[in-house]
């Protein structure tokens, strides 16, 4: 682990599919800052097909603004064309990076039981910084013929081959294993190399997997990531995933290999090389590292143009969870976002009327100019409305995803005998959750902060109290990367300077009357003033409390709800402030439930975005 | 600096182009550098792996799978011929035999004592690669394919469906914000490429195909007519797959939109020509457009490919709007300010000022405009 003395400067990159963004952190007056950014396109793709040209054109624009920022000429992070990295306090000392670019990394699993192994398998893809293109388990219904064409066609970066727990039967595993070599599938990038295949399954079967496939792939093999069916073991098998990332994937792609050598770090002292890593992978490193070093709950999302990633860590062990929509998106898969919500729930969110044939078509003209920008009010209140449905989709997946391990018998000892979830319900729990972050587009650029909480409240329907905030410049990559070689640095940049606080939003659970108060609060602001009010049902506050501010709470859920402390319970807390403030909102949950008839909605809508100040008047009206 | 890079489709009368056409797998090129093609002409092919064909001869036999072997008469690698015996179980005393017999012509992929079963493979599928464009071949590669060049009006089109055909060109609308109808689609359309105004509706893609018209090229089209002939709703912007015997290609967008006067002239010129089009369409990683490709006369000294380059925004380029408001709209910027500035919807963004065709002066976001190439 790097430490302060020779840790001075660190640059970070994520190169994207488009962009590639460049950050500068810096250690001032004992802590870790980041202090400038840049960005630069990627140049993956032809004409110039080698990404250090856009990692080093991200670099100079770094070089520059750090150079006007402290007036000094002399400031120079490139030498010879190369990151020049120095173990004294002038120059960088460490430079990494994560990488999404071409597609990121894409991978088929397979298992024996599709919700067992296979669900395991899936689990260290994602959480490994995958897109799963395709789970083909023994049990999945589809005859072995159409398992082999789909093999065939998917053309994965590699594969990952689960199955079985130790020491079980090889039967199915074998079956599998003859399959994939019978597809005799290629790998993405090119045919002049063998596809990657890992096999992570029952230890018994390996002389068998080998014999059916050591000719035809590059054939790894790694400890069961299910060696019981009551425990799993996904840390060897995501170890191997990013180290055939490294050697086969990024190798591939133009540039890489200059790329791979320049990312160098002090690790106990010494300069060593920091790998590359998938960017999602790092996202989750970050994740786990605040959730633990806070001791909280924390979800995540990134809203892309194309797909929608959730990010989790739940429970006292902090379990990680990572979920990938890959065709849910605001731009290139927005039209799928309809295909898949329908147009009544995109509809439901929209505070005036729209003709269902402008509407399609306007979604299909942001599919296929995806970077064109909302400048007319309504068009923007559509965008967003198509937000909500494709986070709320998402976020269904993940939940279904983020689940108790399946077909073990668990062990129930006396203090779990309450507090145990059953095998396979998921350890999503909105109620304990600490900390709700968003990014992507959508979400950082809104034109107003208020937008960002409206997005994330109806996108994710928060209980009881749970902080908002938001990614401002998707810093998340770099930092979780930046963790590999100081976690200090990557948590204090990440909230000093990644998270923009939105601020606390108060949510009592259950439906009652709207005529029924449902939140009596009281709540004492640091500039004296006290907010109080019994809050009916179906309502929203906005009470404005800033950045790093605190104010004191007592709040009572109204009869037969619930705020966290068990129905009917009055809570005592303090809540934190931010760029927006403390949203109370009365509106119900399990069920949160809109009126489908539009002279009932309207209105509705009308109100609660007029409180949360998320629209200008004109279009509230 | 008043100049920026955009997004910009080209619409031009002469082009030198390049296509290359490549096998999936390694084959036969057909043709040699330096002949001329027609864009039916087959320049290479080869044979594709067929079908696996799982099949659990353990089952059938009624034997665990380690016992198989002993009653199997083929091995790996060997041809098959459908129906003929492939194993035969021993019975009673020679008696109450089951003979098992192989469901396909193919070959003997592998035998598993493991589990039990034989994958078969079925004969290969051969795959012929055509030129598509009328052409000069100007490189071979080898067991690969071709780089054909040709010089060419050309139009990039912003969406369709469909894959490549070739046709004469028939222009059926009488000026770019025409909606054509169904009962200008006659017999002496079949086999043509026919070119609408601003819109094509159901109706008229349904008699189109009734009459087989190759391809269609429009302005626009409804997002509810396209759903109701795919028979769903596209979800992400990879096409140019449908099977539905007709190639579309929409210039400017969804929704009733008319066709950019540069792009309906252009073809009005070259009504008659040959023409070659496709609907390809691949929004994300490595963008395609569809195409419609007008060979012309060339000498082949004139085949200099020119050099890649980003279109830029400059005072005098002519764009075309391509979000609401003034959607579909042409126009010509007059002003490229540098600072950001809010819009209505309170994005705060670089604008561009521009002239629109009518006359109006107007200030759009600069990522809502796209440049037309001359």
């Amino acid at each position: 682990m790097g430490n302060t003395q020779s840790l001075k400067r660190i640059i970070a990159t994520d190169c994207g599919s488009t962009t590639t963004k460049s950050i500068l952190i810096e250690y001032i007056d004992g802590e870790y800052r980041q202090t400038v950014r840049g960005e630069a396109p990627t140049t993956v793709e032809k004409p110039l097909n080698d990404v250090t040209k856009g990692v080093i054109n991200a670099v100079v624009e770094l070089e520059e603004l750090a150079r006007l920022k402290y007036n000094d000429s002399s400031i120079s992070f490139i030498k010879d064309g190369n990151i020049f990295i120095s173990d004294n306090d002038d120059g960088v000392n460490a430079y990494v990076s994560t990488s999404s670019a071409g597609g990121g990394l894409q991978m088929m699993v397979t298992g024996v039981v599709a919700k067992m192994t296979g669900e395991s398998a899936e689990r260290a893809a994602l959480g490994a910084g995958a897109i799963v293109m395709d789970l083909i388990a023994s049990n999945d219904k589809r005859p072995n013929h159409e398992k082999i064409e789909r093999i065939r066609q998917l053309r994965p970066d590699m594969i990952l081959m689960a199955g079985g727990v130790d020491g079980g039967t090889t039967k199915h595993v074998a079956e599998m294993a003859e399959l994939v070599g019978a597809a005799d599938p290629k790998p993405r990038l090119g045919s002049s190399y063998k596809l990657p295949i890992i096999y992570a399954g029952n230890n018994k079967a390996r002389d068998i997997v080998k014999e059916a496939l050591e000719e035809k792939t590059d054939l790894i093999i790694t400890d069961n990531l299910r060696p019981t069916l009551e425990v799993e073991n996904l840390g060897p098998a995501r170890d191997k995933i990013h180290d055939l990332f490294m050697e086969h994937v990024m190798a591939q792609a133009p540039g890489y290999n200059k790329l791979m050598t320049w990312t160098v770090g002090p690790i106990n002292g010494k300069l060593e090389n920091i790998p590359i890593m998938p960017t999602p992978a790092a996202v989750g490193n970050i994740m786990q590292a605040i959730a633990k070093h806070n001791n909280i709950e924390v979800l995540g999302v990134d809203i892309g143009g194309a797909t929608t990633d959730i990010f989790s860590v739940f429970t006292k062990k902090f379990i990680f969870n990572r979920t990938v929509s890959a065709n849910l998106g605001m731009s290139y898969s927005i039209s799928n976002v309809l295909a898949s919500a329908g147009l009544e729930n995109i509809l439901r969110w929209v505070p005036f009327d729209i003709d269902e044939s402008e509407l399609r078509n306007m979604i299909k003209n942001k599919m296929i100019r995806p970077t064109t920008i909302p400048q007319e009010l309504e068009e923007l209140v559509l965008e967003q409305a198509i937000a909500k449905e494709a986070l709320r989709y998402a976020f269904i997946q993940h939940k279904e995803f983020a689940v108790g391990l399946k077909g073990g018998q668990k062990k129930r000892e006396i203090a779990d005998a309450f507090a145990q979830s059953l095998s396979g319900e998921t350890i999503v729990n909105m109620m304990s959750l600490d900390l709700l972050v968003g990014s992507g587009g959508v979400m950082s650029h809104a034109p107003r902060r208020n937008q960002s909480v409206m997005l994330l409240l109806d996108g994710f329907l928060p209980e009881g109290i749970t902080r908002l905030a938001v990614d401002s410049i998707f810093m998340m990559p770099h930092l979780g990367v930046l963790t590999e070689i100081s976690e200090k640095a990557a948590t204090e940049v990440f909230d000093k300077d990644c998270m923009v606080y939105l601020g606390t939003c108060v949510a009592p659970v259950g439906r009652i009357k709207p005529d029924k108060v449902s939140l009596s609060a009281k709540i004492e602001l640091p500039n004296g003033e006290v907010f109080e009010e019994d809050i009916k049902f179906g309502e929203i506050r906005l009470i404005p409390l800033g950045v790093g501010e605190k104010a004191k709470a007592i709040l009572k859920p109204g009869r037969g709800l619930d705020l966290g402390n068990g129905k009917n319970q009055e809570l005592e807390t303090e809540l934190h402030g931010g760029v927006v403030g403390i949203v109370l909102d009365t509106r119900g949950r399990r069920p949160f439930i809109i009126p489908v008839e539009a002279s009932e909605r309207v209105p509705l809508l009308k109100k609660w975005m007029r409180e949360l100040k998320a629209y200008p008047d004109k279009i509230l009206k | 600096m008043a100049q920026a890079y955009s997004a910009g489709l080209t619409v031009t009368d002469s082009i030198v182009l390049k296509k290359d056409r490549i096998l999936p797998l390694k084959g036969t090129v057909k043709v040699k550098k330096g002949d001329k093609v027609k864009a039916e002409d087959l320049v290479a092919e080869t044979l594709l792996p067929g079908k696996v064909v799982p099949f659990n001869l353990a089952n059938k036999l009624g034997v665990p799978p380690n016992f198989v072997k002993e009653y199997i008469k083929i091995k790996a690698g060997d041809e098959l011929k459908k129906g003929q015996v492939i194993a035969e179980s021993k019975g009673f005393f020679g008696l109450f035999k089951t003979s098992i017999k192989s469901p396909i012509d193919g070959e003997v992929e592998n035998i598993s004592n493991i589990t039990g079963q034989l994958l078969l493979r079925e004969p290969r599928i051969p795959v012929q690669i055509k030129a598509f464009i009328d052409g000069l071949v100007v490189e071979v590669i080898e067991n690969e394919g071709v780089i054909i060049e040709n010089k060419s009006a050309y139009v990039q089109g912003i969406f369709g469906i469909g894959g490549e055909t070739t046709g004469k060109l028939k222009v059926l609308a009488e000026s770019p914000d025409e909606i054509i109808e169904a009962k200008k689609i006659d017999d002496s359309c079949k086999d043509k490429i026919i070119v609408s105004g601003s819109m094509v509706t159901y109706d008229v893609i349904k008699k189109a195909q009734n009459v087989g018209v190759g391809g269609i090229i429009t302005g626009g089209i409804d997002d509810r007519d396209l759903k109701k002939l795919l028979g769903y709703n596209i979800g992400v912007a990879i096409t140019g797959h449908e099977d539905i015997g007709i190639t579309i290609v929409v210039t400017e967008g969804f929704g009733k939109i008319k066709m950019a006067n540069k792009t309906f002239e252009l073809l009005k010129k070259f009504d008659g020509h040959k023409t070659s089009i496709h609907g390809k369409t691949q929004i994300r990683a490595g963008v395609m457009r569809p195409e419609i490709i007008i060979p012309i006369k060339f000498k082949e000294e004139e085949l200099k490919v020119p050099k890649e380059h980003m279109p830029t925004l400059e005072i005098g380029t002519t764009i075309r709007v391509i979000r609401q408001p003034n959607f579909g709209v042409i126009g010509k910027v007059t002003g490229l300010p540098e600072k950001l500035t809010k819009v209505e919807s309170e994005t705060l963004v670089r604008i561009l000022e521009a002239k629109l065709e009518n006359g109006q002066k107007v200030t759009i976001p600069r990522a809502n405009v796209e440049v037309i190439e001359e």
